[in-house]
C-alpha cells in the first residue's frame, strides 16, 4: 500500500516574525474561481462607476488678466511654465504648480494675438495688433523658484515696429527664426529688427500659423480666404494650398506623426489631414457646436484638445470623429486659446472671462505620486473596463456626460439639420438618373480645390 | 536509441523525459485558456482582426505561464492511495491508513461521540478551516479544525435541521423549528427570518450572497444577507422537498423532489430552468461536481446516477443507496447510507465511477450528512451519534489560493477579503445555466420582418414575372386577345392575393392596437360605459 495525505504544518504556511510580510500562495486553477466571468463584469462596472464618481477635471483658475485671454504659449524648456497674452496688451507667465504669475510683460499697446517661446526656452515673441513684435528675455527657471512671491516684470529684448498688425506667431523648432502672420508671413531671425524673408499668397489676411516639430523649414497657415496653406523656407514661393469652405482658426501639427496635421474649424468641426495629400481629410473630428478656435495636439500625438466658441473644452483622439471628453463651466465663456501641458497630463484653457483654467487630461486620474498596488489596481480596472466597453451598461455609464443646455439643445439641431440635408439628398438622388448625382463624403464635402 | 519525433513539428526533437514534461504542460495549457481560440479567419475588420490577434496571443502566454506556476511552483502535492501486490484499493481500512501516514495527519482522524443531541449535519467554511455542526436536538457548535479548538458551543432548545456558513466563520445561519436564524461566531442570535417558515434545508450563495432555504411547503426563499432583502420566493409546487444543493459553478440551485424530479432554480423567475425526471423513487440526494458538468443523485429505488449537465444525459448507474452525496474538490463522489460510508472515484479518468474506499462505522450509527473537507483529505461524517472524519487520500485540492480561501487566513486578511468580496458581489440575475454568456453578444435568433416597402417591391417584381411570361398559343377561338389578357390578369391575381391579404390583416391588428389604445386612455369612472369586448 501506497498512501500519502496532504499534511501541512502551519509554518510552512504562515509567516515566522509578526514583521515579515504574509506569506502569499497562488492556484490558478478555473476551478475555483467559479463565475469568473460574472466576477470581472461586476468589477468592470464598478471600474466604470468609480471612474465616473471620480471624474473631477476642472484644477482650478487663474485669474489676473482684465482681458479676455486671446493666445497662449507652452514654455518648451519649463514643463511648469505657461505664458498668456491677454487682448490689453498683458503678457504675464505663469507658474502651473502655484496657479500664480510669475512674471509680467508690459509694452504691447493693443491686443497682443500672437506668442511663441523658442525651444531653448530663452526666448519669448510675442506680437499683436500694435504691429509691434517684442522679444522677452524669459526669467531663468531657478530664480523664479527663489522669490516666486515678487511679481517681476521685465523690459522688452527688442521691439521691432512693422507695418501691418500681426495674428500669430509661431517659432522655428530648434532654430532661432520665427514667423509671423498678419497681412502676409514674414519670417524673422532674433537679431534683425526686419524679416528675413517674406511670403503672400492672395491678398487675404492669414490669421495662423505653425511651424512643423519634424521638419524645421516647414510650416503650415491658415487664411482668412478660408484656405490652409503649407510653405517651406527652403523655397522662394509658398508649395500647396488647400481651400475649403470655412474658415481655418487654427492648425496643430502632430507632434509624433510629423505629416500630419488638424485645423481647427469654422464649422464646428476638426478635420485631420496628411500634409501630401490634401485633396481629402484623413478624419473629421465633430462634437463642437460652435466654431472651434484653437487646437493642440498632446505631446503623445494621441490626442488632441480642442476650444471652443461654443464655451466648452473638448479631448479628442487623432483618430476618433467624436470626443472623448468635454469639459465646461459655468463661468467660462468663450474659449479662445487652449494648450496642452509638456507632460500630456493637463490642459490650460484661456477665455473671454479673462482667467486660465486648469483641466486633468484624464478626468478621473488620480494626481500625486501613486504606490505600485495603486497603480496595478488602476491597470486591472481599466483593463476590465476596456474588455466590456461593448456591453449596454457599462457602454453607458462611461460614454455619459452632462451637457449644458444650450449645447445639448444646439446639438440636437444640428444632428436635425445635418439628418435632414442627408434626407433630402437621398430623395433627391432616388429621383434622378442613376449616376447624375454623386455624394461626397464628409471627408472631401468641405474641401473646393486644392492648389499647388 | 530512439529518436521520438512530434508530428506536430518536425525537426524538433526532444529527449523522452522533456517530451513527457511538455505533453503535460500542453495538457494543462488547455485548462488554463478556458475554451477554443477564436477562429479570426472569419473576422473581415482588418483592425479588428489585429487587436483580437494579439489579446489571443496574450490569453496564449498567459496560459502558458499559469501551467508552468502549477507545474513547477505549487508548494503541495496531492494525496494517493495506491494499492501493492494483491491489495484491493476499497479493503483497505482507515486503521492501515493511520499507521502509514505521519502524526498530524492522523490526528485529523477521530469520532466524536454526541450520543443525545444527534443526528448532526455540518458545514465547512470554504477554507474548510472551521466547522458548524448541529445536533437535531438543538445543539449547535463551531470547531476551529486547525487545532481542534471549540470555538463556541450553544444549546438553542429546539430542532435544528440544518445548518450553514454565511461568507466566512463570523456568521452562520441555522433552520430551526418554526423560523431560520443567524447567529455570530459568538453564539449571538443577530437575526430571525420569519419569512422563510419552517426551512428544511439551507444553501449559501457566496458569491451572490444569498441565502437559499427550502421549507415545509416547498416554497423556495432567496434573502440578500447584506441588505436584508427578499430576492425570490418561489413556490415549487412540488411538496415537501428535503434535497437542495447548490450547483457552485454557475449559481443554480436544485431540488430534488419526491415524486422523482430535479428542478433548478434561479431567483429571478418562477418557473425552474431545468425539470428533469431522474428517479422512479423520490430523490433522496444530490451533488454537484465542482467543475459544474457532473450531478450525481440518488433514488429510494436503489440507484445512483450520475448525470451530465451539459447534454442533461445519463453518464452511469451505480447501484446502491445513498443518503446523503457529495463531491470532492478532485471529483471523488462520497455517499453515505446507514452506518456506511462509500467512495466512488473516476480512477480511469473517463468519467466512470467506480469503487475507491469504503468505511464502516459502529453498527447502529445513522449517517446524516456527509461532506469533504475542502483543501484537506478528509471526510466529515455528521451521524446520529455525534461526528466523524476519516482520510480519503487523494479527495482535496492540495493547493489553495490566499485570495481565494485561505486556511491560514488572519483577522485582517478576513476583514479586507470581507470588504472585497463585498465590492465583487454578483447581482442576481448572473446565475445562469451557463455563466459562460455573460459578456457575450446575442447572436440575433428571429429573422426581422420583411418592412412594408420590401413588400410591396417583392409583389411588384412577383408580377411583373408573370407579366413577362410569354402565354402557349392555343386552337383558334382559345387564342383570342381577351382571352389572353384575361389569362393573364388571372395569374396577376393569384401572385398578388398572399400579398393584399397580409397588409390586410396588419391593417386589422393596427386598428385593433388602436382601439384598445382608446380604451386605456378613458379615465376610470368612465370605464364602466365603455363598449364591452365581444368575448
Amino acid at each position: 500500500m501506497k498512501v500519502k495525505v496532504i499534511s501541512r504544518s502551519t509554518d510552512e504556511f504562515t509567516r515566522e516574525r509578526s514583521q515579515d510580510l504574509q506569506r502569499v500562495f497562488h492556484n490558478y486553477d478555473p476551478n475555483l474561481r467559479t463565475q469568473e466571468k460574472a466576477v470581472e463584469y461586476v468589477r468592470a462596472l464598478n471600474a466604470a462607476k468609480l471612474e465616473k464618481i471620480y471624474a473631477r477635471p476642472f484644477i482650478g483658475a487663474m485669474d489676473g488678466h482684465i482681458d479676455a485671454v486671446s493666445c497662449m504659449a507652452k514654455n518648451p524648456n519649463y514643463l511648469k511654465g505657461m505664458f498668456s497674452g491677454s487682448m490689453d496688451g498683458d503678457i504675464r507667465l505663469w507658474d502651473i504648480a502655484s496657479r500664480r504669475t510669475i512674471c509680467q510683460f508690459p509694452g504691447h499697446r493693443g491686443a497682443v494675438r500672437g506668442l511663441a517661446a523658442s525651444t531653448d526656452g530663452r526666448v519669448l515673441v510675442s506680437c499683436g495688433t500694435d504691429s509691434t513684435v517684442r522679444l522677452w528675455n524669459v526669467p531663468v527657471a531657478t530664480i523664479v523658484e527663489s522669490d516666486d512671491l515678487s511679481n517681476t516684470s521685465s523690459e522688452p529684448l527688442a521691439v521691432y515696429v512693422w507695418k501691418n498688425a500681426f495674428w500669430a506667431v509661431d517659432h522655428q523648432w530648434d532654430g532661432d527664426l520665427f514667423a509671423t502672420a498678419g497681412a502676409q508671413v514674414d519670417i524673422w531671425n532674433h537679431n534683425r529688427s526686419q524679416p528675413v524673408n517674406s511670403f503672400e499668397w492672395g491678398t487675404d489676411t492669414v490669421i495662423s500659423v505653425r511651424f512643423n516639430p519634424g521638419e524645421p523649414n516647414v510650416f503650415a497657415t491658415s487664411a482668412s480666404d478660408r484656405s490652409i496653406a503649407l510653405y517651406d523656407l527652403r523655397m522662394s514661393s509658398p508649395a500647396r494650398k488647400v481651400i475649403m469652405r470655412t474658415k481655418t482658426n487654427s492648425i496643430s501639427w502632430n507632434p509624433m506623426e510629423p505629416m500630419n496635421f488638424t485645423a481647427a474649424n469654422e464649422d464646428t468641426n476638426c478635420y485631420s489631414y496628411d500634409a501630401r495629400k490634401l485633396d481629402e481629410a484623413k478624419c473629421v473630428h465633430k462634437d463642437h457646436v460652435s466654431a472651434v478656435m484653437d487646437i493642440d495636439y498632446s505631446p503623445t500625438g494621441r490626442e488632441f484638445v480642442t476650444g471652443s466658441y461654443d464655451r466648452t473644452v473638448r479631448i479628442f483622439q487623432y483618430n476618433g470623429g467624436h470626443s472623448r471628453e468635454i469639459y465646461h463651466t459655468k463661468r467660462m465663456q468663450r474659449v479662445f486659446c487652449v494648450k496642452f501641458s509638456c507632460d500630456a497630463s493637463y490642459v490650460i484653457s484661456g477665455s473671454d472671462d479673462t482667467n486660465l483654467r486648469l483641466w486633468k487630461a484624464k478626468a478621473s486620474e488620480q494626481l500625486g505620486v501613486l504606490l505600485p498596488r495603486e497603480r496595478r489596481k488602476h491597470e486591472y480596472q481599466e483593463a476590465a473596463m476596456n474588455r466590456y466597453k461593448h456591453l449596454p451598461e457599462i457602454k453607458r455609464i462611461v460614454r455619459h456626460r452632462h451637457l449644458p443646455r444650450p449645447i445639448y439643445k444646439a446639438s440636437q439641431i444640428r444632428r436635425t439639420m445635418t439628418d435632414t440635408e442627408k434626407r433630402k439628398e437621398e430623395r433627391r438622388k432616388a429621383h434622378s438618373t442613376p449616376g447624375s448625382i454623386v455624394t461626397r463624403p464628409l471627408r472631401k464635402r468641405r474641401i473646393i480645390q486644392e492648389v499647388e | 536509441m530512439v529518436v521520438q519525433q512530434e508530428n506536430g513539428t518536425p525537426g524538433q526533437i526532444l529527449p523522452p523525459v522533456e517530451k513527457e514534461i511538455s505533453d503535460e504542460l500542453d495538457m494543462k495549457v488547455k485548462k488554463y485558456l478556458r475554451g477554443e481560440v477564436t477562429n479570426l479567419g472569419d473576422v473581415k475588420d482588418k483592425k479588428l482582426k489585429g487587436e483580437l490577434g494579439v489579446r489571443e496571443e496574450f490569453y496564449g502566454k498567459s496560459a502558458q505561464a499559469a501551467a508552468k506556476a502549477e507545474k513547477w511552483l505549487m508548494p503541495s502535492e496531492g494525496g494517493y492511495l495506491e494499492a501493492e501486490h494483491m491489495e484491493k484499493v476499497w479493503r483497505i481500512k482507515q486503521e492501515d491508513i493511520a499507521h502509514a501516514v505521519d502524526i498530524s495527519s492522523s490526528r485529523k482522524q477521530y469520532d466524536i461521540v454526541l450520543p443525545e443531541l444527534g443526528p448532526y449535519t455540518l458545514d465547512f467554511t470554504s477554507s474548510g478551516r472551521y466547522m458548524a455542526a448541529s445536533g437535531r436536538k438543538g445543539h449547535l457548535a463551531v470547531v476551529d479544525m486547525n487545532n481542534m479548538h471549540l470555538v463556541r458551543e450553544l444549546q438553542v432548545r429546539e430542532t435544528v435541521r440544518d445548518v450553514v456558513f454565511l461568507h466566512n466563520e463570523l456568521f452562520f445561519a441555522a433552520a430551526q423549528k418554526k423560523y431560520v436564524y443567524i447567529y455570530n461566531r459568538d453564539g449571538i442570535e443577530l437575526h430571525c427570518l420569519k419569512e422563510h417558515g419552517a426551512v428544511l434545508k439551507l444553501q449559501f450563495l457566496k458569491n451572490h450572497f444569498l441565502l437559499a432555504s427550502i421549507n415545509k411547503f416547498g416554497q423556495l426563499h432567496y434573502q440578500d444577507v447584506t441588505m436584508g432583502e427578499m430576492i425570490g420566493n418561489i413556490r415549487t409546487g412540488l411538496g415537501r422537498c428535503d434535497v437542495m444543493k447548490m450547483n457552485s459553478f454557475n449559481g443554480v440551485v436544485a431540488l430534488g423532489h419526491s415524486s422523482g424530479t430535479v428542478t433548478m432554480w434561479k431567483p429571478t423567475t418562477s418557473a425552474p430552468l431545468v425539470k428533469m425526471l431522474c428517479h422512479h423513487g423520490p430523490v433522496s440526494a444530490m451533488a454537484f461536481h465542482p467543475n459544474g458538468h457532473l450531478m450525481a443523485t440518488s433514488g429510494r429505488e436503489r440507484k445512483i446516477k450520475i448525470w451530465d449537465l451539459r447534454k442533461f444525459g445519463v453518464v452511469q448507474t451505480l447501484p446502491g443507496h445513498a443518503k446523503t452525496l457529495d463531491f470532492s474538490q478532485r471529483g471523488l463522489l462520497a455517499a453515505g447510507t446507514g452506518s456506511f460510508a462509500q467512495i466512488l472515484g473516476d480512477l480511469s479518468g473517463s468519467q466512470n465511477y467506480s469503487r475507491y474506499m469504503t468505511h464502516s462505522m459502529a453498527k447502529g450509527y445513522q449517517v446524516q450528512k456527509v461532506l469533504f473537507r475542502p483543501y484537506e483529505d478528509v471526510l466529515g461524517i455528521g451521524h446520529s451519534m455525534g461526528w466523524s472524519s476519516i482520510l480519503i487520500p487523494g479527495s482535496g485540492e492540495p493547493n489553495f489560493d490566499t485570495w481565494l480561501a485561505n486556511p491560514y487566513e488572519t483577522s485582517k486578511q478576513r476583514r479586507e477579503k470581507e470588504v472585497h468580496s463585498l465590492l465583487d458581489k454578483l447581482p442576481p440575475e448572473t446565475i445562469m445555466l451557463d455563466p459562460s454568456t455573460i459578456g457575450t453578444v446575442r447572436t440575433p435568433t428571429k429573422k426581422e420582418k420583411p418592412t412594408k416597402q420590401e413588400r410591396q417591391s417583392e409583389m411588384e417584381a412577383a408580377v411583373d414575372a408573370v407579366k413577362g411570361t410569354t402565354l402557349k398559343k392555343k386552337t383558334k377561338g382559345r387564342n383570342k386577345p381577351s382571352k389572353r389578357a384575361k389569362k393573364k390578369q388571372e395569374g396577376i391575381a393569384i401572385i398578388k392575393r398572399p400579398f393584399l391579404e397580409q397588409n390586410k390583416k396588419e391593417e386589422e391588428m393596427a386598428k385593433k392596437k388602436q382601439k384598445l389604445s382608446q380604451e386605456v386612455e378613458l379615465p376610470a369612472a368612465l370605464q364602466r360605459f365603455a363598449r364591452k369586448k365581444a368575448m
